[in-house]
């Protein structure tokens, strides 16, 4: 479903003296509908670039990057927003949001593109935000004022909420007490169940052992740094 | 692979080839060219000076290029007889002013601005038009009670959200937006970003947009085109073009934007 080949990717810094800053080399790797890749390397080695790449936000300068029928590296934009509408979701660390859109929107939000009914999108909205306790009282209010952990929720929320046939999660367990970081181990368990491809980094290294197939070390991928 | 929606063959609802307009020796801006297909959004950015506004006036008609071709959903709009491009102005097309009071008629009441411009379209039922008026001033969250006033008594961001009603009660395909949320207190501004993208995601819209504010683009465009001195100097996917920025100017852009 993912499959990434000879992939490199450079910085280029034109106000710090055109700094050319070589970040990846000959990245390559596969996940198959179903499984879980983790990602590891110590930090500053191109994990987050990686994801960051194949979710189109970066551009690579070489190779190859397909999701599902797609090659991410020469698509145009208006065929990545199709991918990522559809096909491809991420759960990032950070939530980005319009100011003072309701949480039960932001999290319904991916299947109204999608063009699902407005009331079962939020029928499904609701569901997840149960799963993930977040209380009914704060479902009218913009995540924007919420606690690290409850914006981390929604942000999941918001990322399962359509069945992506192929997930990027970034630290999906971080912030979370041990009751949510249970359920969103469960969550990911369901979506390997039901053949989702699933790439992330985990630093919760318990969590990394129970949901992901295999570990990818980027270390591998880093110019300077490859053994 | 059934998954990936159609949209990607389906034909470009705007396409401008090589446009151009100098002032004298000055270039307004030169040689643009993109497609923007139904449903997108397009962010032009850059600083003041960069040509953005010219490139605007000159795809809605409000100034002639000098040089290019403009067409929209496959009919050349420069060579259109000035009656049917009027015509189109006024009904698939929709522009929205940084200043609402270039946008509105302030001496008419908020249900009058909202009624002219179906009228202007062949509407004649009284009842009708201003059922519809009433209609849309609740989609921009104007109380049906304030029908009847004029817009001078509202405040910014009320007649800015006036202007987008009056704008898109006759169905526009395509909407041009210069600095919508400009003059707008920043609590005001998120009103009316979170009211754009609902009207956009419902009514399907095709968007030009032109701002200074990369905040406005993130949220609300899907794709940019970074201006400077006249001319586009880098396009993208919008977060890959403010998270991954390639030319020399959007790096600056982007990294003198002060973080809060």
């Amino acid at each position: 479903m993912i499959e990434i080949r000879n992939l490199s990717k450079s910085f280029t810094l034109h106000n710090q003296g055109s700094a050319a800053i070589p970040v990846m080399a000959d990245a390559h790797l596969e996940v198959a509908p179903g499984e879980c890749v983790g990602l590891i390397g110590r930090s500053g080695a191109g994990k987050s670039t990686l994801m960051r790449m194949v979710y189109g936000n970066y551009l690579a300068q070489e190779g190859s990057i397909r999701v599902g029928d797609l090659d991410v590296v020469s698509a145009e934009p208006r065929q990545i927003i199709a991918l990522r509408r559809a096909v491809l979701g991420h759960v990032s660390q950070f939530l980005r949001v319009v100011p003072r859109v309701p949480t039960l929107e932001v999290v319904a939000e991916p299947l109204l593109r999608l063009g699902v009914p407005a009331d079962q999108a939020r029928a499904r909205a609701a569901r997840l935000l149960t799963r993930l306790n977040i209380p009914e009282r704060l479902w009218t209010l913009s995540p924007t004022t919420f606690s690290g952990g409850e914006q981390q929720r929604v942000n999941i929320a918001r990322g399962f909420v359509h069945d992506y046939p192929a997930l990027l999660l970034d630290e999906p367990t971080a912030s979370l007490d041990a009751r949510n970081r249970e359920e969103v181990l469960r969550l990911i368990e369901e979506a390997k169940a039901r053949g989702a491809a699933i790439l992330g980094i985990f630093h919760d290294e318990a969590a990394r052992d129970r949901v992901c197939d295999r570990l990818v070390d980027v270390t591998a991928f880093t110019p300077g740094l490859a053994a | 692979m059934t998954l990936m929606p159609n949209a990607i063959t389906v034909a470009p609802l705007l396409s401008v080839r090589g446009l151009t307009r100098r002032y004298g020796a000055r270039i307004g801006c030169a040689d643009v060219s993109f497609d923007l297909y139904p449903g997108e959004v397009l962010g032009i950015v850059g600083e003041s000076g960069s040509g953005k506004s010219t490139l605007l006036s000159c795809l809605a008609g409000l100034q002639p290029p000098d040089q290019g071709q403009i067409l929209f959903d496959g009919t050349d709009v420069l060579t259109l007889p000035e009656a049917e491009r009027r015509r189109l102005l006024r009904g698939d097309w929709a522009y929205v002013h940084q200043n609402p009071r270039d946008g509105l008629r302030m001496g008419v009441s908020a249900g009058g601005n909202v009624g002219e411009r179906l009228m202007a379209v062949g509407a004649r039922n009284y009842g009708a038009i201003r059922a519809t008026a009433t209609d849309w001033l609740g989609r921009v969250e104007i109380a049906a009670d304030r029908i009847d006033d004029r817009p001078s008594a509202f405040s910014g961001g009320m007649q800015q959200r006036l202007q987008i009603a009056r704008n898109l009660v006759t169905g526009p395909r395509l909407v041009f937006m210069d600095e919508p949320t400009g003059g707008l207190d920043v609590s005001v501004q998120a009103r009316l970003l979170d009211l754009l993208r609902g009207l956009v995601r419902d009514l399907g819209l095709s968007v030009v947009i032109v701002t200074h504010d990369l905040a406005v683009v993130r949220l609300l465009a899907d794709r940019l085109m970074v201006m400077k001195s006249g001319r586009v100097v880098e396009t993208g996917l919008t977060d890959q073009v403010l998270d991954d920025p390639q030319h020399a100017y959007t790096q600056l852009l982007v990294s003198s934007v002060l973080q809060v």
